[in-house]
């Protein structure tokens, strides 16, 4: 602005200037909001979140995939001897610490999101065939961790557990993920 | 630009009578329009009721999903029953096969006719159209619809139906092949509104509008707020240019 | 600086920068490029009146379609069973999917009407004459790739008007001879408007908008060759008939958008869909042409035109016509003399063009039977005599009312003028809301 000398007159229009700047600061500010939440996932996205899966169908040792939010989510009906097998570790030992019964609704039921912590490869260990890794849980071959059958890392260069997605028991059969 | 009148003559799907222009709708004021105006939710969720017992046995809600009705104030259980009640195809299952379950919220209205085809051939050849965006699709939707619904009458004396038509004065041509809808007690209100035609066709059309434009209420008032800022940073500047501009004058 | 300034190229206002920004401008000086483009070292008439602030204006307008179209297109989808859907989608389940799209749409509007009143300033003040011709077909390019973005983004929602408009237009490049009918099998790549067609609005749709802010560019670049045009048509005689361009005209422009942006936000928020078609919010059925096709107002005079000729290839050339002859004004106006304001007969003209305009746009709009039909013709008859007859002869015969000195002297004239009106009645600071100076 043009260099004038101070007085009442500069104190005033001084303060018109700031204000203006100022409001239309806030204003510019909060006219941002709209282009970052159209980022959000959108109302028939949210929608979709929840999936009702029946259980019935899964043996004792066995696993099931299904896809939630466009990731998989592994179902896996424990033995009595994976149960304690997870129940046994010296939680305290672990990378990312948690108790078995921390991680599960129903001891028998085991539901995670099959997604490596590390960089998001799926891992292996829910067909029969698949190699289930040193700790009889999930193996994830693109970087070698190793999850137990609590789907906890105990190898490997993963940083957390395998992620239990929110979920509950509509019916002893019936699971609602989401 | 809105062409009020001439635009009422536009489309009427699957029928091509000789041009006759619809009657201007009656005027009513309606809750919704104005710089404050909001939807009226009994009316709304009474209008959802008139347009699952009679509407929806030929028409269409294509565009609305069973989890908007929470916001004309269904429970999530309540919304939950209504899309129950209906079957959509899912599939494939473990076999391969395509299975009917019921609807759930995610869904959008499961339509009444597979396709336009099935449509026409249940109606005499008649699409009936969607509905989603009636209130939006015609000009002056929400008085056409109201006048429409409550128009149905004898025809003049100079005027000669065609067979399977109906006689009604807002309708382009004057008649249509949809037979008057409403009639007095056609559904029972839980809330103990009478059933009258016209508080039936008050509420559809406050039903109607809500799912056309079910943003309405939240546009209003963010556009007062909008404005107000506006006014004030109009001042502002107009002060700031004018104190810019003092040695110039 | 030493002693008064005698010519306007002795005014330098640059720049000197330290720090941060002083390192950056030694090796980019993009500082100074902008400070000689709307900044202090651009001098500017000092006598520019409020039809001044339309070009920062549609600028802005620009700017706001380009941020909203980018959102809006990274929830669309191009295909004929989806875009439809898609439109609703971000109409309901989009986060403000609805304000980006109505601001959009009523954006495009508000951009015509802008650029309209733009056009028109220029006609009026005389703008377009030497040395300023190509400043004068830049900005018509600019408003011929405008139409025919907003016409392919009126494509785009797939709604009754978006299909049978396309048809429409389509269609008209047949009435080309030779090519012409090969030029509408590649603008369908089908047999009719389809999905080939929709997918290539789209993506010109997009592209084209940013030719435009290039073509924007470039017109503001040739605007500084000569400067702005000004109310009184005369030349910049001195730094006595200027002021830096900020603040003084940085401040009225803003001034002017916040104005602009009430009008906006009041058709945004309380009349979203008043200027679009009730029909566009029925799918697009190729089976069912709507009784009534028109496209949106801003194009209604150019319609108009269009169906004045009773004849294919005659109405599309009527049409480009209308849009040509506008290249052709400069040399068309034979007045030595720019403004309209010492011009009384031109100025007559002037108006009675744009009232021509208005009943075009009103023809335009209505359906093509009865008295309108002559009506139109009329009126495309004396749009072109206007150009082509009256332009030239009225430079000729009418004898222009004596120029200012200068603008400065003008100004001050018009200042003593103002304080000499209203101090008597109201003995306080002489300032009006609407004028200025």
């Amino acid at each position: 602005m043009t260099a004038e000398p101070k007085g009442d007159d500069g104190t005033r229009r001084d303060f018109i200037y700031i204000a203006t700047g100022a409001f239309a600061t806030v204003g510019a500010g909060i006219a941002t909001w709209p282009f970052i939440d159209q980022m959000n996932p959108a109302a028939d996205v949210l929608a979709l979140a929840s999936l009702e899966v029946d259980i019935s169908g899964i043996q004792p040792g066995h696993a099931l995939t299904v896809k939630w939010r466009g990731k998989p989510v592994f179902i896996r009906h424990r033995t009595p001897e994976e149960i304690s097998q997870a129940r046994a570790v010296n939680v305290a030992d672990l990378r990312d610490p948690m108790r078995d019964e921390d991680r599960v609704q129903q001891d028998k039921w085991l539901i995670v999101v099959g997604i490596c912590t590390h960089l998001g490869c799926i891992p292996l260990g829910v067909k029969e065939t698949d190699p289930k890794g040193d700790f009889d849980g999930y193996f994830c071959p693109c970087h070698g961790s190793h999850y137990d059958s609590s789907a906890r890392v105990r190898k490997g260069p993963a940083p957390r557990n395998l992620e239990v997605p929110a979920y509950e028991f509509l019916t002893p059969t019936l699971v609602k993920i989401g | 630009m809105r062409r009020l009148v001439l635009a009422l003559a536009v489309l009427v799907p699957g029928l091509s009578f000789a041009a006759g222009e619809a009657d201007a709708p009656k005027n009513i004021e309606w809750t919704f329009s104005g710089p404050f105006g909001t939807f009226d939710l009994p009316a709304a969720r009474r209008g959802l009721q008139v347009y699952l017992d009679v509407c929806s046995t030929c028409h269409s809600l294509r565009y609305v999903a069973y989890r908007n009705l929470t916001e004309i104030g269904l429970t999530e259980d309540q919304a939950k029953a209504i899309a129950a009640s209906h079957e959509v195809r899912d599939g494939p299952d473990e076999t391969g096969a395509y299975f009917m379950r019921p609807a759930g919220l995610a869904e959008k209205f499961v339509p009444p006719f597979a396709n336009e085809q099935a449509a026409r051939f249940a109606n005499g050849g008649a699409y009936p159209p969607d509905l989603s965006l009636m209130y939006k699709a015609r000009p002056n939707g929400a008085n056409y619809v109201y006048s429409l619904l409550t128009g149905y009458g004898e025809p003049p004396a100079d005027v000669e139906l065609a067979p399977g038509m109906n006689y009604n004065p807002y309708f382009p041509g004057h008649q249509t092949a949809m037979p008057q809808p409403l009639l007095d007690d056609i559904v029972q209100y839980a809330d103990g509104t009478p059933a009258t035609l016209d508080n039936m066709a008050r509420d559809v059309v406050q039903f109607l509008a809500w799912a056309a434009e079910p943003n309405l209420p939240t546009r209003h008032r963010m556009g007062f707020g909008v404005l107000i800022y506006l006014i004030i940073l109009g001042g502002l500047l107009f002060a700031v240019k004018k104190q810019v501009w003092r040695d110039q004058h | 600086m030493s002693g008064e300034p005698q010519h306007i190229d002795d005014l330098h206002h640059e720049l000197k920068l330290r720090g941060v920004l002083g390192w950056i401008e030694y090796r980019l000086p993009v500082f100074n490029w902008i400070n000689n483009a709307v900044g202090t070292n651009y001098p500017t008439p000092k006598n520019l009146n409020y039809f001044w602030n339309f070009g920062a204006l549609a600028g802005i307008a620009l700017v706001i379609q380009i941020l909203t179209g980018i959102v809006l297109a990274a929830h669309y989808v191009p295909t004929v069973d989806g875009a439809f859907a898609s439109v609703e989608r971000i109409m309901r389940d989009v986060n403000y999917g609805w304000l980006f799209r109505y601001v959009h749409a009523n954006g495009a509007s508000l951009f015509f009407a802008i650029v309209y009143v733009h056009l028109f300033r220029n006609l009026y003040y005389g703008s377009y004459k030497y040395p300023r011709e190509l400043l004068w077909w830049l900005g018509l390019i600019i408003l011929l790739l405008m139409i025919i973005t907003a016409f392919m983004g009126y494509v785009l929602p797939w709604g009754q008007m978006s299909y049978w408009g396309a048809t429409v237009i389509t269609n008209l490049f047949g009435a080309i001879p030779l090519i012409g009918d090969n030029l509408v099998l590649w603008l369908w790549g089908g047999y009719s408007v389809g999905e080939a067609l929709l997918r290539g609005f789209y993506s010109l749709h997009y592209l084209l908008a940013f030719v435009i802010a290039g073509l924007a560019i470039v017109h503001i670049w040739a605007l500084h060759q000569h400067r702005s045009n000004n109310p009184l048509g005369i030349d910049i005689k001195g730094p006595q008939d200027v002021l830096p361009f900020h603040p003084y005209y940085t401040t009225k422009d803003l001034f002017g958008l916040g104005i602009y942006l009430i009008i906006f936000a009041a058709l945004v928020f309380y009349m979203p869909n008043a200027l679009g078609e009730p029909d566009n919010y029925i799918p697009a059925d190729p089976l069912q042409t709507p009784a009534h096709i028109v496209p949106e107002w801003y194009l209604l005079p150019f319609y108009a035109i269009l169906r004045a000729i009773p004849d294919k290839l005659g109405g599309v050339m009527a049409l480009a016509a209308a849009l040509l002859v506008l290249f052709a004004v400069p040399w068309l106006d034979t007045s030595k003399v720019r403004s309209a304001r010492f011009r009384p007969i031109y100025r007559q003209l002037f108006w009675i063009l744009v009232a021509d305009v208005f009943l075009l746009g009103y023809i335009g709009g209505s359906p093509a039977e009865g008295i309108y039909i002559p009506i139109g013709q009329l009126a495309t008859a004396y749009y072109f005599a206007h150009f082509l007859i009256l332009l030239p002869i009225v430079g000729k015969l009418e004898s222009p009312k004596p120029l200012p000195d200068s603008i400065a002297t003008a100004v001050l004239e018009e200042n003593k003028r103002k304080r000499a009106r209203k101090l008597p009645q109201v003995g306080v600071q002489p300032t009006s809301a609407g004028g200025h100076h």
